[in-house]
């Protein structure tokens, strides 16, 4: 995956960017199914390796297809990148170490909501059932985020012709 | 064992980094567009991660399993996921919009030719 | 509509197994990986490869512009709703113990239509940005 961010990001030619952001989605989906996030896995290659290389790609034929060179060397956002990367390493050193059982993220809501699934709603998706039930006032507010996107997109794009007479 | 402790996060603070360096560093805004969508992927590795046993295994209840892995990360992700898009969805709307105002979706020429026409 | 016979057999072979691929999971998604996301999601790659195929004119007249807008309205419509139906039966709002006989059954009641919104309104919103987009393109 580093390989494929590295080369996408010396790329110019913008097809070979979105081909290779496909192809850091699917590796970036195997590793989800690697650390047990299936659903997360799943989501993430139909998304990411799918509509958004589909997308990418119809907004590249609306454009030119290749960036130009750069006028000078991007020293100052390099120096800004790797400081910025610095400081988050030596923030993780805080963090609990990979899979500690007593880590705090496990300790808390996640035990109880795998205990009360089987007892109140029965269904074996855990994921599923936190997402539409218990979570549910989240997912209400990520449909309609998903619903404001489209409108936003239509609001952007629609084009009202008054030569053409078939176009809604 | 403490630096394979930490090796996830040193993956996905490279990833983040560079996702970030994109974003910055690269004047094309479908490129930017796309080194944002890396930024976002490297934050679902940093909140799954450590949702992870070893040994354990999906968060899907079936008989003969005993240890699972954290559920609640996967759902926060999955949300975001879909709000990614729908982020990436508007914003290629935008360029779009802007190369056909601009005639560009060069960063450098955009601002030229705003200061140029006032 | 391309020429190549190639394509185009495959995608009549592929495209009813995509479809049946995104039911599969977005009715399976209590057992199994799954849920209205990717069901949605899967969904519109489906119409979409059948779009790259077979055009969009065809594609306009399979699912017209007003099934996608009223797909993109009703997803929502119909997650407020299931949570109207909660108060309206003497619960919160979005609470599915009320919806059944029994809590448990409230609770799949409740999940099945929700999940059934969430993927409508994906799979619209999804379906009406590549219109969009690709509208756009073919007027240039």
């Amino acid at each position: 995956m580093a390989i494929a961010v590295v080369a996408l990001a010396r790329s110019r030619n913008l097809l070979a960017v979105v081909v290779l952001a496909g192809i850091y989605s699917f590796l970036m989906g195997a590793v989800l199914v690697a650390l047990d996030a299936v659903d997360v896995a799943m989501t993430e290659a139909s998304v990411g390796a799918g509509i958004s290389t589909v997308l990418l790609l119809c907004a590249l034929a609306l454009c030119r297809s290749d960036e130009a060179k750069p006028s000078q060397h991007p020293f100052a956002p390099l120096c800004v990148a790797v400081t910025t990367g610095a400081v988050l390493v030596y923030g993780t050193l805080g963090l609990p170490a990979f899979s500690d059982p007593q880590a705090p993220i496990h300790t808390h809501v996640a035990p109880r909501y795998l205990e009360e699934v089987p007892r109140e709603i029965d269904i074996p998706n855990v994921v599923t059932a936190v997402l539409a039930s218990y979570r549910g006032y989240d997912t209400l507010g990520e449909t309609t985020v998903v619903f404001t996107a489209g409108v936003g997109v239509v609001a952007l794009l629609r084009r009202r012709s008054l030569r053409r007479g078939d176009r809604k | 064992m403490s630096q394979f402790g930490n090796f996830s996060y040193l993956v996905t603070v490279f990833l983040m980094v560079s996702g970030l360096y994109v974003v910055i560093a690269r004047n094309n805004l479908v490129k930017k567009l796309v080194g944002l969508s890396i930024f976002q992927t490297a934050v679902y590795l940093l909140y799954i991660a450590p949702g992870k046993l070893l040994g354990g295994t999906a968060p899907i209840l079936g008989a003969g399993f005993e240890t699972y892995s954290n559920p609640l990360p996967h759902v926060l992700i999955l949300t975001a996921i879909v709000v990614g898009i729908a982020t990436m969805a508007l914003g290629l709307a935008l360029v779009v919009r802007i190369n056909e105002s601009y005639g560009s979706i060069e960063e450098d020429e955009i601002i030229e030719a705003e200061e140029g026409a006032q | 509509m391309t020429e190549d016979l190639v394509l185009r057999v495959v995608a009549k072979l592929l495209i009813p197994f995509i479809a049946m691929f995104a039911a599969y999971v977005q009715f399976h998604g209590d057992f199994g990986p799954g849920g209205g996301f990717q069901a949605g999601v899967i969904a519109a790659a489906a119409v979409i490869f059948f779009t790259l195929i077979f055009g969009l004119q065809r594609t306009r007249e399979l699912v017209p512009d007003w099934i996608v807008e009223t797909m993109v309205a009703a997803g929502v419509l119909l997650y407020a709703s299931v949570g109207l139906a909660g108060i309206v039966l003497g619960g919160n709002y979005l609470d599915y113990f009320v919806l059944g006989a029994t809590s448990v059954d409230g609770q799949h009641r409740g999940i099945f239509w929700v999940e059934i919104g969430v993927a409508v309104t994906v799979c619209g919103v999804m379906l009406k940005v590549f219109y969009m987009f690709v509208a756009r393109r073919l007027e240039e």
